[in-house]
């Protein structure tokens, strides 16, 4: 209430409302405390980015089965399946008798561009490829939107068959970087012979690469593991 | 910015090459607006500082609301020095790892493609409108 300050001849009227203010800080400022011991319990948001086809729904989809019993939504070899960002609550994870909690968000894959033509080489009709690719750039601008407001850490898919190092990889992770939010960096299709994690490894050297096959569920120890280490 | 009109330019690819003073008093979202613009009139935008992470995520958001089918899909963005990997060049420790003044080229998806790029050169092949 800006008229409060304005000059006031009563002095004692003043005194009495700074004190009131200091007390609504306090009183504020404890409220602020004890909404943040809560929110320990309170589960951390957990959103999986990375490029299209990196394997996001499946290691969603096998967390949440592993731990809930059903699924978050369909994978795809078509790009794009994942056209909005999906949210499986409560996701609880029991690790060395600790238990995790979090809400995972599946992503669509970010991206600097879709063309619709590109749904036409899947056996689509126009109508159905353009509302496809709106949904698509709907989904990609929600997801950046909710890594600048929303989530509270992290897991970066990457296929480990292809190179890691391209602009998209880049400016997400500097993104993610800026935001001092925790990523650790999945290096996914391990099951694959032309998988390459140490390359991924070397192209984030600041981060931690964590190799596992979300299809086969390879390495899934390491991975909740390392889920409880990082966002417990 | 020299002002020419999209239709004096012929067959010709415009290029706009923007200065960090430019870019020094302006928004975030009236630096996106820049870029965007220009990008599709189907020009090339070099950024010589480039943006911050935050602006960079804005940009591909807005870029994202405004793909239309059979208008515009979308931008074709590299920076240099690569931040956030690990291989950085002799630009990247020339300029240290906290500057985000990074040379940035965007263009239209639809009219650039990367050819070649590593730590001291991108070379890239545009096409006419
Ligand atoms: N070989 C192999 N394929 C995988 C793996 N994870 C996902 N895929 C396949 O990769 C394709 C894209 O997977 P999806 O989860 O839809 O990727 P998204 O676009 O990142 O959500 C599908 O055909 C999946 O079956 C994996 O660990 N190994
Ligand atoms: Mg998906």
């Amino acid at each position: 209430m800006w008229f409060l300050h304005t000059p006031l001849h009563d002095t004692h009227r003043e005194a009495r409302e700074a004190r009131m203010g200091l007390f609504t800080d306090l009183r504020d400022s404890i409220s602020r405390a004890v909404d943040r011991m809560f929110s320990d319990s309170e589960p951390k948001r957990i959103g999986i980015y990375g490029p299209p086809n990196a394997g996001k729904t499946t290691l969603a989809n096998r967390i949440a089965r592993d731990w809930t019993g059903d699924a978050v939504g369909p994978e795809s070899h078509i790009p794009h399946e994942t056209r909005r960002a999906r949210r499986k609550e409560n996701v609880e994870i029991e690790r060395n008798g600790k238990t995790v909690n979090i809400d995972i968000v599946d992503t669509p894959g970010v991206t600097t561009k879709v063309d619709y033509k590109e749904f036409l080489e899947h056996d689509m009709e126009k109508d159905d490829a353009v509302r496809r690719s709106r949904e698509a750039t709907e989904g990609v601008a929600e997801a950046m939107h909710w890594l600048r407001e929303d989530v509270d850490g992290v897991i970066y898919v990457l296929d480990s068959t292809e190179d890691p190092f391209t602009q998209v990889n880049t400016m997400l992770i500097g993104i993610i970087e800026s935001q001092d939010l925790p990523v650790l960096i999945f290096a996914n299709k391990t099951d694959l012979d032309d998988s390459n994690v140490q390359r991924i490894a070397n192209a984030f050297p600041q981060h931690e690469t964590v190799p596992l096959s979300a299809l086969e569920g390879n390495n899934m120890d390491e991975v909740y593991g390392k889920i409880a280490e990082y966002f417990g | 910015m020299p002002e020419v009109t999209p239709g004096e330019t012929g067959n010709g690819v415009q290029i706009d090459l923007i200065s960090g003073a430019r870019m020094e008093g302006l928004t975030s979202m009236e630096k996106i607006r820049l870029i965007l613009d220009g990008v599709r009139d189907g020009n090339i935008v070099v950024l010589e500082e480039g943006l911050s992470p935050d602006e960079e995520s804005k940009l591909i958001e807005v870029t994202m609301t405004e793909i239309s089918p059979d208008e515009f899909n979308g931008i074709e963005i590299e920076t240099y020095p690569q931040t956030g990997g690990g291989n950085k060049g002799f630009l990247g420790r020339l300029m240290g790892k906290e500057s985000n003044k990074k040379l940035t080229v965007i263009g239209p998806a639809n009219q650039i493609e990367t050819l070649h790029k590593d730590e001291n050169l991108i070379s890239a092949l545009v096409s006419r409108k």
